[in-house]
């Protein structure tokens, strides 16, 4: 069932929208919440991997005899311990992932493709030990060339990384393999009618390099394998569903056969929903027949598990005099890293969606290159196609002296709009957020010298996805809230809201919990801004039923017909009669026994309906002509959400995506050597923005219910990371008179462009 | 090389433990002593997650071998408080919604603790220059600032 009514929407709401302490406070402040790294076993080894120098090389051999020999060592795994899987692909959110690959990407198999790739992984009673093995392994590589670049790697000379990679989207079929794994095209209308009509063409390149999801937490995992085959993990992920799915697939193990339990998770943004160590964790396991911890260092995490895609971007986009856009055209490449599966699919569909368009084409390239696979990145693609064309829309605004808030509102989507990747929009607050912006006192605030101020707007879909919940009324009429999608910003605080709010109880009876795979139906993992949406419309489902179950205790107890039995604030009450009635939950929790046994639901649901979320932002920035540097002064982040549950969460999801976004333009960037060596894995150089880089973050809440969700709902966990780059940008570009196209805007970068102007 | 027994006093306990010569305080505390409300974020002292206090001074624990604690004070995310006191910095957390995922706030607050000891009117400018080292990727640090700029004010009327 996913078509529930928005009878909470005129509601008077006692408990959704207010900002009550979050359930899992306690434990996370005084330091007992348990994170990936944090849980041990008895007889517990330690695993390390053994990953490539080489950013390609074919693998000759791999001699480990000398390792397993060494005393304390008690496994050794190579590709050799998995089974090779043919090619398939499988949605997994907003990405694709092929399984011939995930187990390449695990293990190398006859290639190493980027720096850090894996090639054996051993287990061994410590940490020393387990890296005296390591260093005991022998792999003979012959090297192979390279190639980092897009644009280098899609010339037809350039070093293939698959030699059967025909690419998927062009037809007729290319005869030669190519290192252009997939070419993807939206749009509709007339290019050459539109741009014949325009009275101001704009047509610019711009580049993005790849940049970390940057979570704090490394990958770690704890992995147990009993001697009769049955799998236990521990692990900090986005999707312990997933995880266990994509485990029984790569080793061979039925799904019932791994039990997942996700620890409290110390960040993800989209890094955290695809699997590294989990299957090498498993795997030395079964073969010790001994529990394995498995963490990763920073340096594993920077050099190779995922960042988002670095990529060249092409926009034209033409203008009238008034500023009405007659046509838009872009053209996206971006890095897939070392296996196919960028995310160009929503790059592409993103780049010109907060606008409406009567001519669009947007044409993407999944390109591979020897660097690591790439993982979601909070809103994947999105910033990097709208990034260009919101600095497109700036530039328009400036030579058409028109104020780019006002160049957004003529041509800003709206319900019934065409969306450049086919479907109309429902609500959506576009608008909303552009007047917003413009009657904020930021807007209008005065700049000092060498300062500049920049506005863009961003656009994510939000997805919904396969969610199940479970609800148990205690004995003491204290309520059991099981979810399946880990909370990684204070989503069972909504839960539980949305859970009290429907039952009428205080939100202190409920207590939510995350629970294992064993104990709910398949969850879709968290991403996709989808948590608040998809678990929140389970929980709701599966209250009302539980009311409906409520109801019929009730009559039951009064010997009366289920319709004559009404629920009001947390009660039964007898509907019509003379002589009132009225039983709490705690009563009918007690009386259980007596009216059929324990009061249990829950809801399974496919989540759809999910409300696009916008965003406009504006930033204030200095330029320090003397030296590049950028010191951003001021920023405001002004943001659909459809409804805020929580709205301290929702502004700190706004918040803490602008900073991410701030990092992504002013600083953060891999730097490789020329033969493909990662220079800078660790958070010293590169460089997350800290606490004194940044200004406090304003934040704006809009709210255009989503109709698809009971409370309005869209997600807003990934559009904040969206208008930042492009906003960034602008305010750079205004600041120092200079037009800049490539991130980041670090002061080296800022400085040659002044000293050359 | 054999271990070194080390005598230390840990949130207010006497504690004893053996360190090999290359363990740090940090895996002395979170492996050995299986006090893990430390983080390791990084283990090169960039990101401020195992934040500890020794001897009154603010360190990386990371940085820290666990041969150097001997007979020394070490104060831990551990000892800050609990269920029933918690330390005004760590309900103001709360109150201020200044965690999210949570990985960065154990030393956040130790580093906090040590800013407010050290100075109990800080300005905002100086509350982010000395939580610089301490890096949270979720929240963009405005509710972390406030809630130490908030606990600081109370701190000082009460």
């Amino acid at each position: 069932m996913n078509d529930m009514t928005q009878t909470n929407l005129q509601k008077d709401l006692k408990i959704v929208g207010t900002r009550p302490l979050r359930p899992d406070g306690a434990d996370k402040v005084t330091g007992r919440a348990l994170f990936g790294a944090d849980k041990s076993l008895p007889n517990m080894l330690v695993g390390r991997v053994l990953r490539s120098p080489h950013a390609h090389a074919k693998i000759i051999s791999i001699d480990t005899k000398a390792a397993e020999a060494l005393p304390g060592v008690k496994a050794v795994i190579t590709s050799k311990d998995f089974q090779d899987l043919p090619s398939e692909f499988v949605p997994a959110g907003e990405m694709m992932v092929n399984f011939k690959d995930m187990t390449r990407n695990i293990m190398a198999r006859e290639k190493v493709l980027y720096e850090g790739h894996t090639v054996a992984a051993v287990a061994a009673i410590n940490d020393a030990i387990a890296e005296e093995a390591m260093a005991l392994i022998k792999v003979e590589y012959e090297l192979l060339p390279h190639v980092m670049d897009v644009e280098e790697a899609e010339k037809p000379n350039a070093p293939l990384l698959h030699d059967d990679m025909i690419t998927i989207g062009v037809e007729p079929a290319p005869k030669k393999p190519s290192n252009v794994a997939k070419r993807v095209e939206f749009g509709f209308g007339d290019l050459d009618k539109g741009f014949k009509e325009a009275d101001l063409i704009i047509e610019k390149k711009f580049s993005t390099q790849p940049v970390h999801q940057g979570y704090i937490e490394p990958h770690a995992c704890l992995a147990s394998v009993s001697e009769d085959g049955q799998g236990e993990l521990w692990v900090t992920t986005q999707g312990p569903f997933v995880v266990r799915n994509f485990c029984s697939k790569i080793l061979g193990m039925s799904t019932s056969q791994i039990r997942v339990t996700a620890s409290e998770i110390g960040g993800g943004f989209g890094g955290k929903t695809v699997i590294y160590l989990e299957p090498l964790a498993l795997a030395l396991s079964r073969k010790a027949c001994r529990p394995v911890k498995m963490v990763m260092s920073r340096q594993e995490v920077l050099m190779a598990s995922g960042p988002t895609s670095g990529a060249k971007i092409w926009v034209k986009i033409g203008v009238k005099k008034d500023g009405r856009i007659t046509a838009g055209d872009a053209v996206l490449k971006f890095q897939a890293g070392a296996f196919q599966g960028s995310p160009i699919g929503p790059g592409a569909m993103c780049a010109f969606a907060p606008y409406e368009m009567t001519n669009v084409r947007v044409v993407g390239y999944d390109i591979v290159v020897n660097r690591p696979k790439v993982a979601a990145y909070r809103a994947p693609g999105g910033p990097i196609s709208e990034y260009a064309v919101e600095s497109v829309m700036d530039e328009i605004a400036q030579k058409l002296n028109l104020d780019p808030l006002e160049l957004r509102l003529k041509n800003a989507a709206k319900e019934g709009t065409q969306a450049p990747y086919g479907p109309k929009l429902g609500p959506i607050g576009m608008i909303e957020t552009l007047e917003a912006a413009k009657a904020h006192p930021h807007y209008s605030a005065p700049l000092g010298p060498n300062q500049g101020r920049g506005v863009a707007s961003g656009f994510w879909f939000n997805i919904g996805g396969e969610t199940c919940t479970s609800i148990n009324i205690n004995e003491d009429g204290t309520v059991g809230l099981t979810l399946g999608t880990p909370d990684i910003g204070g989503s069972r605080a909504s839960m539980a809201m949305m859970a009290a709010e429907e039952l009428g109880v205080p939100m202190s009876t409920i207590r939510p919990i995350i629970g294992d795979t064993s104990s709910l139906g398949f969850n879709f993992l968290t991403g996709g801004s989808r948590v608040t949406f998809s678990s929140g419309m389970a929980v709701v489902e599966s209250v009302r039923e539980i009311i409906v179950e409520l109801r019929k205790r009730a009559a039951q107890l009064w010997d009366v017909s289920i319709e004559k039995v009404e629920w009001v604030s947390g009660h039964a009450r007898l509907v019509g009669s003379e002589n009132p009635k009225s039983l709490s939950l705690r009563e009918l929790a007690e009386a259980a026994g007596k009216t059929g046994g324990p009061i249990v639901g829950g809801a399974s649901i496919n989540a759809t309906g999910a409300g696009p979320s916008l965003a406009t932002h504006i930033v204030d920035v200095e330029v320090d002509p003397e030296t590049g540097r950028t010191t951003v002064l001021r920023y405001t982040a002004i943001q659909d959400a459809g409804k805020a549950i929580h709205p301290s969460y929702v502004e700190g999801q706004m918040q803490g995506g602008a900073v991410q976004g701030i990092g992504w333009a002013l600083n953060e960037e891999y730097v490789y050597d020329d033969n493909g060596k990662l220079l800078n894995p660790g958070f010293l150089d590169y460089r997350v923005p800290v606490c004194s880089d940044v200004p406090m973050i304003d934040t704006v809440i809009v709210e255009v219910p989503n109709p698809k969700h009971p409370y309005g709902v869209r997600g807003v966990g990934e559009t904040p990371i969206v208008p930042p780059l492009a906003a960034v940008s602008n305010a750079v570009s205004r600041a120092t008179n200079i037009r800049f196209n490539e991130l980041p805007l670090s002061p080296p970068r800022v400085l040659a462009a002044i000293e050359s102007r | 090389m054999s271990k070194k027994h080390i005598s230390t006093v840990i949130n207010g306990d006497a504690m004893e433990f053996l360190a090999s010569p290359e363990q740090s305080l940090l895996d002395i505390l979170r492996d050995e002593l299986e006090l893990t409300g430390s983080k390791e974020g990084c283990g090169t002292g960039d990101c401020g997650a195992c934040s500890i206090m020794l001897d009154g001074r603010l360190v990386c624990s990371c940085l820290v071998l666990g041969v150097e604690a001997d007979g020394k004070n070490i104060d831990t995310i551990e000892g800050m408080g609990n269920g029933s006191d918690m330390h005004p910095l760590q309900k103001k957390f709360l109150e201020h919604a200044a965690l999210q995922c949570g990985i960065c706030t154990p030393g956040i607050l130790i580093a906090a603790k040590a800013l407010l000891e050290k100075k109990p009117d800080p300005t905002e400018e100086e509350v982010r220059y000395w939580l610089a080292g301490n890096l949270c990727r979720c929240t963009g640090y405005d509710k972390i600032v406030r809630a130490v700029l908030d606990t600081a004010a109370d701190m000082r009327a009460a």
